[in-house]
């Protein structure tokens, strides 16, 4: 009904042509929430094949979206109206920012002669995303609508992803015009690939050769791109150990010979530690941030940095590099992976450096002190682990929990982890999953979640409920803000406030008055029958499992230390 | 470190807030700025002079090249470059010989003089943003009244 509209001229309104627009683009699913600033796009949906997706805050809309984003690799799309329904959405734009997802919000707007009056739910939200979109477009005439909406989706997947917001006033929606659907555009001012560089990729390989403790720093870039194969060759063929920032946790196989998992605040002891004694990393998508790092100068002294990112302006933004390789890093780690096959190049023998790793793993493996109790973290992420299926997918909120599950829970399907890593959003991991589930119904979808976190957005429950899309919400419940509370016992002599949750709500119940599953796991058996329950339901299931609110996430790197002045669990 | 860039960027609303948005968000500062339409009306130039180490103004390039909008960034060689500030200044008579000793002092820097009242006179000084405000000083014991300065505007010389 719509398609066969394309490339022929037609008259429509702005509304119509925006749900067309969106049917090109192959866009099946709409998050969002109505108001009336975006009623006439609303009512296009009984005209189209876009299924839409009630939430109940624009916020979660925007972080499934952002979930689905990550997921599919194509732009998510979440509605909300003008004023309040805009500004609401600006969490979750911020945070698709931060961590480059593909996104594509389109608010609902006053009519073109009220902006500037300070009418009824009028917000001024092309200034206020500004700062936090990759791009925002505010088409004053129905007839733009339709390139609006092409370009908008071209910038949003393309280069580093991220999102990008179209505001579109109410009479720019219901004003009828001459819509065309341009395949062919030009943006002059955006040069989202560059060349190969294949002269620094081939200094990059010499220098790897030559250092003497090499390392892989595999960043949420590689996730990206896919590069997982490529990551792996080269890996493999030079025989350099792995490690990973947290965003790009599961780049890399986490049960693979090489792999040492994330480094960073939070990071494991052997990743941070072997990245202390290296003299040369291949740094791959990251933009070095200090939760990765620690302090700035202390790691650039170090080290021999190999910088490959697709954005130009990451690269001596954080670090001084030696060499940088600009582009899609998953077509440059190709480059380099053809080079060393052309070369002959494979290491087969261990030397000293590989040995010295794996030693070090190994001595973590085991001296690593974990909580003595039943229900420590470490085993009950464990027991997760060894009960999901490989392929499904994982989103996280923020807090001790994600710490928790960027330690003890190893992700072996590359790409398979995903966490707001960037901005930190509370409340992100529960509505993401869910546009994570729609985007991928074939596989299960658990959000590890913490009950703070949790607290922030679990109002998704209706949304996943009503509209069928069965997530696991996974609480690590310690009822209390864990994260706050192991900072001020940490740096605040136990001068604890504003964190005791007081075990409110009961979330089993809670669970229940939305129409989905409650389970309240108290014990290992318990939580064995529990993850085996929800994975066998088709109904969203909510994990309750009671933990010690003392318990502290270890290793941890203080912010303004470096990575060498990890505090150890005693 | 002081920088001149000059930057191509789409005419269209809301480019200048991106651009200095761009400097606030990140921790730059901008010295002077002054944007003008180009012989296209598509394109507006601006200049933009800012202070910075090297890696500072190597990022502000490479963030302003980011940016959809801009179509071209470049730092220019202020020693291959002609750039110049226009400002305008209102200074204090107070004795019979002072409208005489700014008017030398104004020759002196290529300066223009408007608007000689009994108790003030203006001076207009195209110039660079060095000359001006060594003209400032010289002219601060007469008492300045106003200032007003535009920015630099800047253009590389052919073959530079």
């Amino acid at each position: 009904m719509a398609i066969d509209l394309v490339n022929k001229m037609e008259t429509m309104k702005g509304a119509r042509a925006l749900m067309v627009a969106l049917e090109k683009e192959g866009v099946k699913e709409v998050f969002g929430l109505p108001g009336g600033a975006n009623l006439p796009m609303y009512d296009e949906f009984s005209r189209c094949n876009i299924r839409h997706i009630l939430t109940r805050h624009e916020q979660s809309a925007a972080h499934m979206a952002d979930g689905f984003g990550r997921v599919s690799r194509k732009p998510g799309v979440c509605f909300a109206t003008s004023g309040p329904g805009a500004t609401n959405i600006l969490t979750g734009i911020a945070t698709a920012q931060a961590d480059s997802a593909p996104m594509v919000a389109v608010t609902g707007q006053v009519p073109v002669e009220m902006i500037g009056r300070d009418a009824f739910q009028e917000s001024d939200i092309i200034g206020m995303a500004n700062p936090v979109v990759k791009y925002a477009y505010q088409p004053r005439d129905a007839s733009e609508v339709p390139e609006v909406v092409r370009k908008g989706f071209f910038i949003a997947e393309t280069g580093r992803p991220g999102p990008v917001l179209i505001d579109i006033p109410k009479d720019v929606q219901t004003n009828e015009a001459e819509m065309t659907f341009p395949d062919e555009f030009k943006i002059r001012g955006y040069h989202p690939w560059s060349d190969p560089d294949m002269v620094n990729s081939e200094k990059a390989i010499d220098m790897l050769l030559s250092a003497e403790k090499p390392v892989i720093l595999a960043g949420g870039g590689t996730i990206i791109s896919s590069a997982f194969a490529e990551l792996q060759a080269i890996a493999e063929l030079l025989m350099i150990p792995v490690v990973t920032t947290f965003k790009g946790k599961g780049a890399f196989p986490e049960n693979h010979p090489l792999s040492l998992g994330p480094i960073g605040m939070h990071g494991h002891a052997e990743a941070n530690k072997i990245m202390t004694e290296a003299d040369c990393v291949l740094a791959i998508g990251t933009r070095f941030s200090d939760r990765s790092v620690g302090t700035f100068e202390t790691f650039e002294k170090r080290l021999k940095i190999i910088h490959m990112d697709v954005d130009p302006a990451e690269i001596g933004k954080n670090q001084t590099t030696s060499v940088a390789v600009v582009g899609d890093v998953r077509s440059s780690l190709r480059i380099m992976v053809n080079m060393l096959v052309k070369k002959a190049i494979k290491k087969t023998e261990e030397n000293n450096w590989l040995k010295h790793v794996k030693e070090t793993k190994a001595y973590w493996k085991e001296n690593l002190k974990l909580h003595p109790g039943e229900m420590g973290a470490a085993k009950i992420l464990r027991k997760l682990r060894e009960l999901l299926p490989h392929k499904s997918i994982v989103t996280t909120e923020v807090g001790q929990h994600q710490m928790w599950a960027s330690l003890f829970f190893d992700v072996i399907h590359p790409g398979t982890f995903f966490s707001s890593t960037g901005l930190g959003t509370m409340g992100w991991g529960f509505p993401a999953a869910i546009g994570a589930k729609v985007a991928r119904p074939d596989v299960h979808v658990v959000d590890i979640a913490g009950d703070g976190s949790f607290a922030m957005t679990e109002n998704s429950l209706a949304t996943a409920v009503l509209e069928d899309i069965p997530v696991i919400v996974f609480v690590l419940n310690n009822s209390s803000l864990g994260m706050v509370a192991q900072w001020q016992r940490t740096f605040y002599e136990r001068r604890m406030i504003g964190i005791d949750e007081k075990h409110c709500p009961d979330y089993v119940k809670l669970a229940e008055s939305y129409g989905a599953q409650g389970i309240r796991a108290q014990s290992m058996d318990e939580l064995d029958r529990a993850i085996k329950t929800a994975l066998s339901s088709n109904v969203a299931t909510v994990i309750d499992i009671p933990i010690d609110p003392e318990e502290d996430v270890l290793p941890f790197v203080a912010p303004g230390t470096s990575l060498a002045d990890m505090v150890l669990p005693s | 470190m002081w920088a001149i860039l000059s930057l191509l960027v789409e005419n269209k609303p809301g480019i200048l807030f991106k651009i200095t948005h761009m400097f606030r968000s990140r921790n730059f500062n901008i010295d002077s700025i002054s944007v003008g339409v180009t012989e296209n009306p598509e394109f507006s130039r601006m200049t933009i002079t800012t202070i910075g180490d090297k890696k500072q103004v190597a990022q502000i390039v490479k963030q302003l090249d980011k940016m959809i909008d801009t179509l071209e960034v470049l730092e220019l060689d202020e020693h291959k470059t002609v750039y110049r500030e226009l400002s305008i200044f209102k200074i204090k008579l107070s004795n019979a010989n002072d409208s005489m000793e700014i008017n030398k002092l104004a020759n002196a820097y290529g300066g223009k003089v408007h608007d000689v009242k009994k108790e003030s006179m203006m001076v207009e000084l195209t110039a660079t943003p060095d000359q001006i405000e060594a003209f400032q000083e010289l002219a601060k014991p007469f008492g300045i009244l106003d200032v007003a300065r535009t920015g630099v505007a800047a253009l590389q010389r052919s073959g530079a």
